[in-house]
């Protein structure tokens, strides 16, 4: 019997079509490893392009720069200490703020909701958190600012202003617009967002576990937190710090309510700048020198920030998935 | 016997007022929250459609101080560069999930990948806009719609990619493995079974990218740049409405003011729209 | 699939098709005479079917970019001097002078009721003078009602050459703010409420919304918005009130042509009549443009703009230049812009 006849040998043209799914197999394979590999360079690019247009500044003021205050774009002298300062401080406003209700809003959206209500309510959370952030930065401009500056600004520095040392912080004019302003409507901005995060790693927790609490004639409010809180603790705090990033890293709504003052002032309610806003600002005309050099400089802080915000997200969102035996 | 329980009255009933307390304090920040929330969408929608009229869409952006004026230009060019932005990331994002699920589970390059997608994700998106401009508006020596629609691909594609790969994934081996059995080539299974399964997850993916590109103001501020006349020219300034509501909104005249709002207000409406479609299509795969 | 991408690529294909023929033209920077150049702009369109495309995004912004080459002209109102003119191979030439004007909002007061000096303004934009019940406003102004009340103090966020101008006056009616403060497109505010505004927009529309404020924008933002302005005393002593007549008075004193690169401040001039912040805006453009058509479009554009556009700067209350310094730049500068 001619070998190459045989039942079990593949014929000519059979190999021919093998062959040639091989090289297909191949290109696809290559074709989806490049794209695959071109956001991570994308991500090097970014890096490597702040680095380069950032390094003159970081070469003429070296790491102090980060703590120094001077923003003089005449002379030349940058820090930047305020843009910093006002990043952070909004977004630890926002945060204070927005983490307890964000916490409610999930708690009650798994525990107290009745059944019918649960799911257009859960659906008109995650929707909100889909509008953009200039309708934020609009709404606290228009509506809020003044608001903010006729009611609440004097009965905040009527009360907790009047508080030696810490009054500090609700002293001066009341603009509506400024620091305190700011972390406000950034709050509102990462509530919702934090809250579907929250109440999506709620739901994960085992019935079972619920129930033998239950069972034993906890109420409700002890399950949450002895049962629900500690199970899912990872992963709220992978929320958060997902809303932080995203807080860091917000321009629109920060930029219109800001105040945009280069000053640093121990009062919430003064005006400031954040990093965000400071590029919005101030890029269109820096000119190529120490001034643009050290915008670059301040993006690739934030860049930083918000990376290392974020990977301590992921890696915490992790754990919480690794516990339930999703991944090893 | 009869012999009562060792319920001690007063933990108990501390027990239950704390519960009360927690219980009250949650409602309460729920009730706070949607307030907030439902009074920035009302006074949205009620601003925005006291502007909203038919000349919005047959008008271009008006001078400082002019009468009336619409918004035409700004939305072709948001449409415009959202069309040209999707055309660029879908095949990027798609091909590169495609990857991540099909080579993903033993390739360090793709655990890699998705840890950088995750975090471009969320990377602050004004960032993005510097490096587009020094990467092309400065070596070309001039603002252009491609130079915006490359900062919306960078925030476009991770969303793609993470959706695509997800969906992926949900698709059942045996699927792939009886394609498999009757001598497909990888790359067959990957487009004409496992694509073609999570098709309606992946554009699901898509519009949700659409979605959150649509409201992006940041990146195009240095790219795109604006442009108070209507053109279709994607290798000049583009007008958009995410910058041109920066520009109205911030500024004192009335009706530009009035224009941001109704800018506002399509914007959110696109927005809400794309998100509540790629919800009824994901739904109807998952039931149909 | 398939069929939904070869839509999405016959849709942008079609989208990528080039406007014909129109010139597109994009110039950008002063924010102070963005309103008469979109209205030009508006004009010839309508004439000759180009674009005019202006973005104002603040004098350093338009000098910024007119360095980096991505527009076509840049425009500020903060003069470039004339060495770094010569180093850059550019030419300049003012294309419209208006006048620049202290705003405030003050619950009561109406516009031009307050009267100041250039030291007492100049005090206020320090933080010397903190609060609106002060003695030396009220002792300016006898008989007016001046509620008090801390001021919050506006300026521009962005390098502007509106801040050139403002600075530049009050530096030279206050030895106090030129020693503290200087002058220029960028200064260091000292007040401790400053508030910063994008743009001459920006400043308007804060003071607009922040009660017990002042700032300081070019004159037509404050006549649309139907601001409170205050009156200032000029050089010859006079209280003046700002329109286009006050501005020309400043204005025709300068001889433009004898000024090399036509650069120059005439804030605080002399003259009875005269504002005392009055200024000019400046057009950029390269003396070997590299894109030599559209080069040749922007000098149509103000050439016709010097010729019919001079009622529509006045209706914006802005001052249109001299008919001797427009025929000085066709013949002096135009002729320096290589354009074919």
């Amino acid at each position: 019997m001619d070998i190459t006849q045989s039942a079990s040998m593949p014929t000519p043209q059979a190999l021919r079509v093998a062959k040639l799914q091989r090289v297909q197999d191949f290109l696809f394979h290559a074709i989806t490893q490049f794209f695959a590999i071109s956001v991570l360079i994308a991500l090097l690019g970014i890096i490597i392009s702040l680095l380069i247009n950032a390094w003159p500044a970081l070469h003429t003021f070296g790491p102090s720069f980060f703590f120094t205050q001077e923003w003089d774009v005449v002379n030349g002298e940058f820090g930047g200490l305020i843009a910093i300062y006002g990043t952070l401080a909004t977004s630890i406003i926002a945060l204070l703020i927005a983490v307890p209700l964000s916490f409610g809003i999930a708690v009650f959206l798994t525990e107290l909701c009745p059944g019918y209500l649960r799911r257009p309510l859960g659906t008109a959370v995650e929707l909100l958190a889909a509008v953009p952030s200039i309708i934020y930065g609009m709404f606290g401009l228009f509506i809020f600012a003044p608001l903010f500056a006729e009611y609440v600004q004097p009965a905040l520095a009527a009360t907790l202003g009047q508080i030696p040392g810490f009054g500090i912080l609700f002293s001066g004019a009341f603009n509506g617009i400024g620091i305190l302003c700011a972390g406000l409507i950034l709050a509102m901005m990462i509530l919702p967002f934090i809250a579907s995060v929250m109440r999506d790693v709620f739901e994960i927790v085992p019935p079972v576990l619920k129930e033998s609490a239950y069972g034993i004639g906890c109420t409700t409010w002890e399950v949450v937190r002895n049962v629900v809180l500690p199970y899912t603790k990872a992963g709220v705090i992978g929320g958060v710090m997902l809303g932080l990033g995203r807080a860091l890293g917000e321009t629109m709504a920060v930029t219109f309510v800001i105040g945009n003052a280069h000053r640093l002032s121990p009062s919430l309610f003064a005006p400031g700048t954040s990093i965000a806003s400071t590029l919005a600002n101030e890029f269109g005309e820096a000119e190529a020198g120490n001034h643009l050099s050290s915008l670059y400089l301040l993006g690739l802080a934030l860049f930083l920030i918000t990376f290392i915000v974020l990977a301590w997200a992921k890696w915490m969102l992790n754990n919480m998935e690794k516990k339930q035996g999703l991944k090893t | 016997m009869n012999k009562t329980t060792n319920i001690d009255p007063a933990l108990f009933s501390k027990r239950k007022r704390a519960n009360k307390i927690g219980l009250t304090l949650s409602m309460s920040a729920m009730v706070l929250g949607m307030i907030f929330l439902l009074w920035i969408l009302g006074v949205l929608f009620y601003k925005g459609f006291s502007s909203l009229d038919l000349t919005i869409f047959t008008h271009s952006t008006p001078a400082p101080g002019s009468e009336g004026g619409g918004l035409a230009n700004a939305i072709v060019g948001s449409l415009m560069l959202v069309g040209c932005c999707t055309l660029l990331s879908t095949p990027v994002g798609v091909l590169a999930g495609l990857y991540l699920s099909e080579y993903g589970d033993r390739s360090r390059i793709a655990s890699v990948t998705r840890f950088v997608t995750d975090i471009m994700l969320s990377a602050p998106s004004i960032v993005i806009g510097l490096f587009v401009y020094a990467l092309v508006v400065a070596q070309v020596r001039h603002f252009s719609g491609w130079a915006g629609t490359i900062a919306l691909a960078l925030i476009a594609v991770p969303v793609v990619v993470r959706t695509t790969e997800n969906m992926l994934r949900l698709v059942p081996g045996s699927l792939r493995e009886a394609a498999y059995a009757l001598g497909t080539p990888k790359w067959k299974v990957a487009f004409m079974i496992t694509l073609r399964a999570a098709q309606s997850g992946v554009m699901t993916g898509i519009l949700l990218a659409l979605a959150r590109i649509s409201g992006e103001t940041a990146p195009l501020l240095f790219t795109a740049l604006n442009n108070q006349f209507f053109s279709t020219n994607m290798n000049a300034p583009m007008a958009n409405l995410p910058v041109v509501i920066f520009q109205f909104a911030m500024s004192p005249y009335e009706n530009w003011v009035d224009l941001a709002w109704g800018g506002a207000l399509l914007i959110t409406i696109a927005v809400l729209g794309l998100n509540i479609l790629a919800r009824v299509v994901f739904r109807e795969k998952v039931q149909g | 699939m398939k069929s939904f991408f070869k839509k999405a690529l016959v849709i942008g294909a079609i989208s990528m098709a080039p406007a014909a023929f129109a010139v597109d033209m994009t110039g950008a920077g002063a924010t102070f005479p963005y309103p008469i150049y979109a209205k030009w702009a508006e004009a010839f369109k309508a004439k000759t079917g180009s674009n005019l495309n202006y973005q104002s995004i603040g004098s350093s912004g338009g000098i910024k970019q007119i360095k980096a080459k991505t527009v076509d002209f840049g425009a500020t109102d903060n003069p470039v001097k004339f060495e770094d003119l010569e180093k850059d191979g550019m030419v300049q030439f003012p294309a419209i002078i208006g006048g620049v004007v202290p705003v405030i909002n003050v619950e009561g007061v109406k516009p031009g009721e307050i009267k100041l000096d250039g030291p007492t303004l100049a005090d206020i934009f320090q933080g010397v003078i903190s609060d609106w019940g002060d003695k030396r406003i009220a002792i300016m102004n006898p008989g007016v009602k001046i509620p008090s009340g801390p001021i919050t103090v506006v300026t521009r966020a962005d390098g502007s050459g509106t801040t050139a101008i403002f600075t530049d006056y009050l530096a030279k009616t206050s030895t106090l703010f030129r020693d503290a403060v200087g002058s220029g497109a960028n200064v260091k505010w000292p007040a401790a409420s400053t508030v910063g505004g994008k743009g001459n927009e920006g400043v308007a529309a804060n003071v607009t919304r922040v009660k017990n404020s002042v700032g300081y924008v070019e004159y037509a933002y404050a006549k649309k918005n139907k601001m409170t302005f205050i009156s200032l005393k000029n050089k010859a002593g006079n209280f003046v009130a700002p329109d286009d007549l006050t501005f020309a008075a400043a204005a025709s004193g300068t001889d433009w042509s004898k000024i090399p690169g036509m650069g120059t401040f005439i804030t605080d001039a002399p003259g009875a009549k005269s504002w005392p912040i009055t200024g000019a805006s400046f057009i950029l453009l390269y003396k070997s443009p590299e894109n030599k058509a559209n080069a040749a479009e922007v000098i149509k554009f103000f050439d016709f703009a010097f010729k019919d556009g001079k009622k529509m700067a006045e209706d914006l209350d802005y001052v249109p230049m001299p008919d001797a310094t427009t025929e000085f730049i066709r013949k002096n500068v135009f002729t320096k812009v290589v354009t074919k």
